[in-house]
C-alpha cells in the first residue's frame, strides 16, 4: 500500500497554494510559461476522460480546443462581449461540435474511430483555414483582448500586478475549477461506469448499459472542457489561428497525456508541465526539438509506459491503484 | 417465462440456427446440450440480442425481444454469463459488482455523487454470498479462474435478474470446483426465484440439475424434454454415441 | 475546356493514382499482416526520395544512374523498416495498440528531423532518367514517357503482389498471418519474421514510391505528412488491408485530385476530409473491405 504519510498530504492543495506564489516569487517570463501549462493541463485532463477512463482514443482532440478558442476571440473581439460570455459560449459551442461528431464516432471502433476523430480534426481546420471572413483564415485572428481584468486590483496583493500576472490568477482559478469538477465527473458512478466501458465493452452491454450513449456523454464533456481551454489559450496566446485544430497538436496533447500517466487524474497536469517545461529548455538550445520529442516518446513507451506520475505511484505504493476509485 | 419460436440464422450461407423452437418454463432450470459446433453460443446470442436472427421470435416474460439491444434486454429482468470469465479486469471485485449496481439502478446518469461508498452495502452482501467478500479489494483480474467466473456470475445477479442464461459455467473447472458452482447456482437459483438456462459439455452436471433438456445438433433441435425423456430418444443416442464426457 | 486538356487531366490523375497506390499498397500491406497504422509510412517515402536525390547526385549523370538509385534508396529504406520493427517495434507488440500507434509516430518526428539535419530544408529536384526523358502526344495532351512509365508499373506492380500474395507458399503464410497471428506460431510458422519481411516489404514499396517521384515533386521537408494523409485517405476509400481496394482507391482519389482542384478550387483541402469522414460515416470498411462485426 502507498505509505500512510504521503497519503495523507493534501497534494492537490500544496500545489495550488505554491501556485499561488508564482507571479510574486517568478519573472514574467515564469508566470507566463506557468498560464501556458495550466491550460494545457485543463487540455489534456479532458482528453483523459476520453483515453484514460473511457479507453477511447481520440486523434482529433485539438478540433474543439480550436472551436473554443475561435468562439471565445470571435465574441470577444470583433463582437466586444465580455469575457464570460465568451469563455461560456466557447465551451457551448465545442460541446455541441464534440456532439456532432462524437455521434458518428462512437459508432465506430478502435482504429476507424480515431481515424473519424481526425478526419473531423482536419475538417475544422480546413475550414478555419480558408474561411476568411469569419476566421482570419491563414492568419487568424490576432489582438486578442483581455478580458477586463481591473477589479482585480482591488484584491489584496494583487494590486501592483500586470495584467499579464492578474490573466495567470484568473486562468488559475478557472482552470482549477474545471479539473475539479472533472475529478468530480471521473469519481462519479458516472464515471465508474466509464471505466467498466474501457475495461470491457462486451460485458458492459450486459450489466445494462448503452454503451454508446456513455460514450458520447464522455466525447462530449471532454469537448466541453476542450473548448474551455482553447478559450483561454487563445487570450493568453493575444491570438487564435487554425493550427490550433492541426493533427499535431491533437498528437502533442495525446503525448502529454501518456507522459503523466493516464491510469492517474493528475498524470495529464504532471504531463503538461514536463512537455512544456522540456520544450521550453531544448528549444533554447537546438531547433530539433520533434526529434527529441520522439526520443522522449520513444523511452517513454519502452521505459515507462505508465507514465511519470503512473511509475512514480507504482514505485511508491506498490499497485498503482488508479485514483478515480 | 422464455419462448423461442422459428429461429433461424445465416451466416454468410452457413446455417447456424434453424428452425429451433422450444420453451423454458418459470423457476426451471434448463440446459442446451449438444456437440460442438452444434450452435449453442449462437443460440444464446440470438437471445440475448448480440445478433438478430433471419426469422423468427423470442418472447421473454410475455414481451417480445426480437432484435432488442442486449441492453434492453438485461434491463428486462435477463443476465448472462459468458463462457470465459467476462469481467472488467483492472477494476478490483468490489468495483467490478458496485458497477453493475450502479448499472441497474440507473445512477449511471449521476455526474456529481462520489462513487467510493455507493451501493457499498448491498455490493458486499452479494460478495458474502458468493464468497468473495474477502477478496474485495483485489484485482480482479489476478483472480483465479474459478473465482473470476464467481465474480462474472456476481455481475449477473447484481442487476437482479428473473432469468439467467449461463453459457457454460464450469468451463475449466475442478471437479471439486464444478461441485461449489453447481451448490452455488442451485441455491441462488431458490433464493432469488430464478429461472436458469445453461448449456454445458459436462453430462453429469446437466442430468444432475436440469428439469428440461434441449438438445441442438447442426442447428437443429432434435429433442426437448425431461432427462429422462432426452436419455431415452434414440437420436440423441445417435447423435452422442461415441462422443466422450470432457 | 477541349477534350484534350480534360484528357491530360485524366492522365495526370492516373499518375498520381499510380504513386499513391505504391505508397498505399504497402501501407495496406502492414496494416493488413501487423494490425498497424504505420504513421512513418510517409517518412520512409521522405527517406527513399532524399536518397535517390543523393545517390543520383553522386553518381552523376550517368546513364541507369537514375534507376539504380532508385533500387538502391528503395532497399535501403527496406532495411530500415526492417531494422525498426525486429529491435523495436516488435517488443510493443503484446501492448495497446496506441503505443505501437505512438511509437510509429515518434519515428516520424525523428526521421523528419533527422532529414533536416542531413538535407537542410531546401528544396531538391531530380532530373527525369534519360531513357525516359521525351514525351508523346495523345489525344492532343502532353505525356512524359516517365509518366506513362508510372502509369504502367501500378497495374504490373499490383498484379505482381497479387500473384506473390496467392500463388507462392510465402504468400500464403502472409495471408495466414493477416487472419490469425496465433494459429500461425501455433502452426510453426516463424511468425516474427513474417511481420519483418512485411514490414520491410511494405517500407521498400514507400522507398520505391519516394525516389521514383523525385523528377516529378520537389523534394522538401513536410512531404512525409503530406503524403500519409493522402494515403489514409486511400486505404480507406479503398478499404483498410485490400490489395484491390487499395488499387481503385488510389484511381478514385487520384482523379477526385485532378478534377477537384478544377470543380472546388477553394475547398479542395475541405474536400478531402470531407470524403475521409463521409466514407467512414456511410461505410466504414471501404469499398473492399470486411463489414465491421458490429
Amino acid at each position: 500500500m502507498t505509505h500512510p504519510l504521503i497519503r495523507r498530504v493534501p497534494w492537490t492543495l500544496l500545489a495550488f497554494a505554491a501556485a499561488l506564489c508564482i507571479p510574486l516569487l517568478a519573472s514574467r517570463f515564469y508566470t507566463s510559461l506557468a498560464t501556458d501549462i495550466l491550460i494545457l493541463a485543463l487540455f489534456a485532463t479532458s482528453l483523459n476522460l476520453l483515453l484514460g477512463t473511457t479507453g477511447l482514443v481520440s486523434f482529433g482532440h485539438a478540433a474543439y480546443f480550436a472551436a473554443g478558442a475561435y468562439t471565445c476571440a470571435i465574441l470577444m473581439k470583433n463582437h466586444g462581449m465580455p469575457f464570460t460570455a465568451g469563455f461560456a459560449a466557447a465551451g457551448v459551442v465545442a460541446g455541441l461540435m464534440a456532439l456532432v461528431f462524437g455521434f458518428f464516432c462512437v459508432r465506430l471502433t478502435k482504429i476507424y474511430f480515431a481515424m473519424l476523430t481526425l478526419a473531423f480534426a482536419q475538417i475544422v481546420w480546413a475550414i478555419c483555414f480558408k474561411w476568411n471572413d469569419v476566421t482570419g483564415g491563414e492568419q487568424g485572428l490576432a489582438n486578442v483582448p483581455y478580458p477586463d481584468l481591473g477589479w482585480m486590483a482591488s484584491i489584496p496583493g494583487l494590486g501592483g500586478m500586470r495584467v499579464g500576472e492578474h490573466y495567470f490568477y484568473l486562468t488559475l482559478v478557472l482552470v482549477g475549477i474545471c479539473l475539479l469538477i472533472l475529478r468530480r465527473i471521473s469519481e462519479s458512478p458516472f464515471g465508474r461506469i466509464l471505466t467498466t466501458i474501457r475495461e470491457n465493452p462486451e460485458r458492459a452491454e450486459f450489466i445494462g448499459i448503452h454503451v454508446r450513449r456513455y460514450e458520447l456523454a464522455a466525447f462530449v464533456v471532454a469537448g466541453v472542457f476542450a473548448g474551455l481551454a482553447g478559450a483561454l489559450f487563445g487570450i493568453f496566446n493575444r491570438g487564435v489561428f487554425p493550427d490550433f485544430g492541426y493533427w499535431s497538436k491533437s498528437a502533442e496533447v495525446l503525448i502529454m497525456v501518456i507522459l503523466g500517466g493516464m491510469a492517474q487524474f493528475w498524470g495529464p497536469l504532471v504531463g503538461a508541465f514536463t512537455l512544456t517545461a522540456l520544450n521550453q529548455q531544448i528549444t533554447s538550445y537546438t531547433e530539433f526539438w520533434p526529434m527529441v520529442l520522439g526520443l522522449i516518446l520513444i523511452i517513454l513507451l519502452y521505459a515507462f509506459p505508465a507514465g511519470i506520475l503512473g511509475t512514480l505511484v507504482n514505485v511508491l505504493g506498490g499497485r498503482g491503484r488508479r485514483t478515480d476509485a | 417465462m422464455l419462448e423461442v419460436r422459428g429461429l433461424r440464422r445465416t451466416f454468410s450461407g452457413f446455417v447456424a440456427i434453424a428452425d429451433v423452437t422450444f420453451s423454458v418454463e418459470r423457476r426451471q432450470i434448463a440446459a442446451v446440450i449438444g456437440p460442438n459446433g452444434a450452435g449453442k453460443s449462437t443460440l444464446f446470442n440470438l437471445i440475448t440480442g448480440h445478433i438478430r436472427p433471419d426469422t423468427g421470435h423470442v418472447r421473454f416474460d410475455d414481451s417480445d425481444i426480437t432484435g432488442a439491444p442486449p441492453s434492453a434486454i438485461c434491463r428486462m429482468g435477463m443476465g448472462r454469463s459468458f463462457q470465459h470469465a467476462n469481467i472488467f479486469p483492472k477494476l478490483t471485485v468490489f468495483e467490478n459488482v458496485q458497477a453493475a449496481f450502479i448499472a441497474h439502478r440507473r445512477t449511471g446518469t449521476n455526474f456529481w455523487l462520489k462513487s467510493r461508498s455507493i451501493f457499498a452495502d448491498e455490493t458486499r452482501v452479494l460478495l458474502r454470498s458468493l464468497g468473495l467478500l474477502g477478496q474485495a479489494d483485489t484485482i480482479s483480474g489476478t483472480l483465479s479462474y474459478g473465482n473470476q467466473k464467481q465474480l462474472e456470475l456476481g455481475l449477473a445477479l447484481a442487476a437482479d435478474p428473473k432469468m439467467l442464461l449461463l453459457d457454460e459455467p464450469t468451463a475449466g473447472m475442478s471437479s471439486s470446483e464444478t461441485k461449489a458452482t453447481i451448490e452455488l447456482l442451485q441455491q441462488i437459483a431458490l433464493e432469488r426465484e430464478l429461472t436458469l438456462l445453461f448449456t454445458e459439455h459436462d453430462m453429469d452436471v446437466v442430468f444432475a440439475i436440469a428439469q428440461k433438456i434441449a438438445v441442438l445438433h447442426q442447428g437443429r433441435l432434435i429433442a426437448a424434454g425431461t432427462p429422462a425423456e432426452v436419455r431415452s430418444n434414440p437420436e440423441v443416442r445417435r447423435v452422442y454415441l461415441g462422443e466422450q464426457h470432457p | 475546356m477541349d477534350s484534350s486538356f480534360l484528357f491530360g487531366q485524366f492522365l495526370g490523375g492516373l499518375t498520381a493514382a499510380m504513386f499513391l497506390f505504391l505508397i498505399a499498397s504497402g501501407l495496406s500491406l502492414i496494416f493488413g499482416i501487423l494490425r498497424i497504422l504505420n504513421f512513418a509510412h510517409g517518412s520512409f517515402y521522405m527517406i527513399g526520395a532524399y536518397l535517390a536525390w543523393q545517390l543520383v547526385h553522386i553518381l552523376g549523370p550517368a546513364s541507369g544512374s537514375f534507376w539504380f538509385a532508385a533500387f538502391a534508396s528503395a532497399l535501403a529504406v527496406a532495411l530500415l523498416g526492417a531494422l525498426i520493427e525486429r529491435f523495436l517495434l516488435s517488443r510493443l507488440y503484446g501492448r495497446e495498440e496506441l503505443y505501437q500507434l505512438l511509437f510509429t509516430y515518434a519515428v516520424v518526428l525523428v526521421l523528419a528531423d533527422a532529414a533536416k539535419m542531413i538535407w537542410g530544408t531546401q528544396q531538391l529536384s531530380v532530373s527525369r532518367p534519360p531513357s525516359l526523358a521525351g514525351s508523346t502526344t495523345l489525344f492532343g495532351a502532353v505525356v512524359p514517357h516517365y509518366n506513362l512509365f508510372i502509369m504502367l508499373l501500378g497495374p504490373v506492380l499490383a498484379l505482381s503482389i497479387w500473384l506473390v500474395l496467392h500463388r507462392t507458399s510465402v504468400g500464403r503464410m502472409v495471408r495466414a498471418a493477416a487472419r490469425d497471428r496465433e494459429m500461425l506460431g501455433a502452426l510453426g510458422g516463424n511468425v516474427g519474421r513474417i511481420y519483418t519481411t512485411a514490414f520491410a516489404a511494405g517500407s521498400f514499396l514507400a522507398g520505391l514510391a519516394g525516389a521514383l517521384v523525385t523528377p516529378i515533386k520537389t523534394v522538401v521537408p513536410g512531404m512525409d505528412v503530406e503524403i500519409i494523409v493522402e494515403a489514409f485517405i486511400v486505404i480507406v476509400i479503398g478499404g483498410l488491408g485490400s490489395l484491390w481496394g487499395t488499387f481503385i482507391g488510389a484511381l478514385i482519389y487520384g482523379q477526385f485530385l485532378s478534377f477537384g482542384i478544377l470543380i472546388f478550387p477553394r475547398f479542395s483541402i475541405f474536400a478531402v476530409f470531407a470524403l475521409m469522414a463521409i466514407i467512414l460515416i456511410i461505410r466504414p470498411w471501404g469499398l473492399f473491405g470486411k463489414p465491421l462485426s458490429r
